[in-house]
């Protein structure tokens, strides 16, 4: 069924039809929609679910790690400093091992105060443990919380969804809501191995001492070397039963481009409409959308630029004093594999637009350098 | 002779409390009433520790250790998944010392009871940061010694009335007890697992190596504390107090300061002072205790 919703809604409805069994969620804009919709949907008893309606995002991360350790299917969703302040749970989370889904919608972090859209929020989060993946479309957040709770659950690592405010959380787009049937043929209800019962008890997260603590840590680390086969494995078991393909990056007319512009969640369509005006003119340019950050796709990003002669990295985000988060990323994935310069532009932050321009004038500014001459450039900033 | 309490223990010999632990007397007591049909959850607490490392426990029921402030939203999480997987039965419990209760994990605490989730929180209170090296917390009374409250600058500030703020919340039942009082305990917690929402327990649990107190005084001290009125036994169900530990004459509060090191410090007017905090919080209580 095909119904115009705004990417907020598409949250809910994806954690609807994963039957997800307790949602706990604290407000913050953008996403306040996500657990508006779903409240409504447990009391009418669309869902059967609890909703914990918690004093703040650090006892809603709370509540899903207490609910996912006793075995159900536990969601959230939150933004900004909301994600900011459950730090701490997101790495309890992921070192407990508990296969809890959030959406993030991309918020600039305070001060001073904003709600509009960078990626700070979630890239601040990367090294927690958490798989990230970041959606374009719709359609594809909505998708994308079924898949994440199937790669989530398989190898026991919390997944969290990630979109852009405003630009997708609150713009509506047609969105094909899959039948519930087939969802539940996908993916069939979890029995946690790990779980609290009283029939079998054991104690979770106890104190660890330097014997054991390194043990667990490889654990997560192979869990997430694992989690990139299931997601590539997923893209196309979801392809074969819904028709939609998610890997882990998504290109477009990199193969000839002689450029690649890499960027992630909805720059890419700006980008791409950039794309098809410049190759217009002769331009081989293309777009790679870096779709998962965590657990990070070594593999696909050095096959995706192994023909660019240049590689132009546009960054939602930044890390002080450094480089743009994607650069560091996709910089260090080409280490040793490759000899293509690498340009980092900085654009959009706290929900600047991007614009086709922007990228125009991304494309001109590295005209015909061989290499970039500084660390990294800055787009549409005053002086 | 017929035992007041069951003989049947949910706690094993092998944990790592310190010698005259009052956590580990409260523990004890606490898994008598509440049972195997249980799942408990800790904040970083002395129970953190006391439990066992890596790969012990020494409780007989699922535990989930977890960060310092959020017991009581952990526990609401437990619950509800318990609930919505149709074993709604089992009492949850988050268990935290006071600092995680009067301090950090004060805003989950109040936000689990005004939603009045169905679980029980206990708070074992031995005054301050014991785990970490005795600094001084919201529990912490005035007058005593910590690392972070000097000898020369003693706490000044009074202890921290957690009970009246949970109570401000209306919460169905909530208790204090004492761990020189097990069955007052053991007979709350088994009338409170017939009632639901939020149930509060606050007991005193003395340390020795925290109130440089003996080992063996332990059981003293927790009834000294209550015998002078220094800590109030009582409990309140839907809003009503009952003093289920009566003390219609009480020791000087002198009796119960003098076997402690963290008051070695007071001079005769620091007594004094402590005295009339005491004197006046019982007869704040006292005052609702006679409210029909």
């Amino acid at each position: 069924m095909k119904k115009v919703m705004m990417g907020n809604h598409a949250i809910s409805y994806g954690a609807t039809l994963s039957r997800v069994q307790v949602i706990a969620a604290y407000p913050i804009t953008p996403q306040t929609q996500v657990v508006e919709l779903l409240s409504e949907i447990v009391a009418d008893q669309k869902l059967k679910a609890e909703f914990i309606k918690v004093e703040s995002e650090h006892s809603a991360m709370a509540a899903c790690i207490g609910a996912s350790s006793a075995g159900a299917r536990a969601f959230t969703a939150t933004s900004a400093q909301g994600l900011a302040l459950m730090h701490e749970l997101l790495h309890w989370a992921a070192g407990a091992r508990l296969p809890i889904v959030m959406a993030n919608i991309n918020r600039a972090m305070a001060p001073p105060w904003t709600i509009w859209s960078d990626q700070n929020d979630s890239l601040s989060q990367r090294d927690t443990g958490w798989m990230q993946f970041y959606c374009q479309s719709n359609q594809e957040v909505l998708d994308s919380v079924i898949i994440a709770y199937k790669v989530a659950e398989k190898v026991l690592m919390p997944v969290m969804i990630i979109l852009d405010a405003f630009s997708l959380s609150h713009t509506y787009e047609s969105v094909d809501i899959p039948d519930q049937a087939l969802v539940d043929k996908y993916l069939p209800p979890f029995d946690y191995k790990y779980k609290l019962d009283v029939q079998n008890p054991h104690t979770y997260g106890g104190l660890t001492t330097p014997e054991w603590y390194m043990e667990f840590r490889i654990k997560m680390h192979e869990a997430m070397d694992q989690a990139l086969v299931e997601i590539k494995k997923e893209a196309v078991a979801f392809k074969k039963v819904f028709g939609r393909y998610y890997d882990t990056v998504d290109p477009y007319m990199v193969d000839d481009a002689e450029t690649v512009l890499v960027t992630s969640g909805t720059a890419a369509s700006t980008a791409r409409y950039a794309v098809d005006q410049l190759r217009a003119k002769g331009n081989k340019v293309g777009n790679l959308r870096m779709r998962v950050l965590r657990p990070f796709p070594f593999a696909d990003v050095r096959e995706q630029l192994k023909n660019a002669k240049k590689v132009i990295i546009v960054d939602r985000d930044i890390s002080y004093g450094y480089h743009g988060i994607w650069a560091q990323e996709v910089k260090s994935a080409l280490y040793g594999h490759s000899q293509v310069p690498v340009w980092n532009f900085i654009a959009g932050l706290g929900g600047r637009d991007i614009f086709p321009e922007t990228f125009y004038d991304i494309i001109a500014q590295v005209g015909k350098k061989k290499k970039p001459d500084q660390e990294l450039y800055w787009v549409e900033v005053k002086k | 002779m017929k035992p007041t309490l069951p003989l049947e223990e949910l706690m094993s010999p092998g944990h790592l409390a310190c010698q005259g632990c009052g956590a580990g007397i409260a523990m004890r007591t606490t898994m008598k009433a509440i049972g195997q049909d249980a799942i408990f959850t800790f904040p970083a607490c002395c129970w953190t520790v006391i439990d066992g490392p890596f790969p012990y426990s020494c409780l007989e029921v699922p535990l989930l250790h977890m960060a310092f402030e959020a017991t009581a939203a952990t526990a609401s999480g437990i619950k509800a998944a318990m609930d919505t997987l149709g074993k709604g039965k089992t009492t949850i419990c988050g268990w935290a010392g006071d600092g995680g209760t009067f301090d950090i994990g004060l805003q989950a605490l109040s936000g689990a009871a005004e939603r009045n989730n169905d679980i029980f929180y206990f708070c074992y209170d031995n005054e301050a940061y014991m785990n970490t090296g005795i600094q001084r917390s919201g529990a912490t009374p005035y007058g005593a010694w910590t690392t972070t409250t000097p000898v020369k600058h003693f706490k000044k500030e009074v202890k921290k009335s957690i009970d009246d703020i949970v109570a401000a919340h209306k919460v169905p039942y909530q208790a204090t007890a004492s761990v020189a009082y097990p069955e007052d305990l053991y007979k709350k917690l088994i009338k409170a697992k017939e009632i639901r929402g939020f149930k509060f327990i606050h007991i005193l649990a003395p340390c020795p190596p925290g109130w440089k107190a003996k080992p063996e005084d332990t059981v003293k001290l927790a009834r000294l504390a209550v015998q002078t009125g220094v800590f109030t036994v009582y409990e309140v169900e839907n809003g009503k107090y009952l003093q289920t530990i009566k003390t219609p004459t009480r020791k000087p509060v002198l009796e119960y300061l003098k076997l402690q090191g963290r008051f070695k410090h007071l001079k005769e007017n620091d007594v004094a002072e402590v005295q009339k905090l005491v004197d006046s919080r019982y007869a704040e209580l006292e005052k609702r205790f006679s409210e029909k």
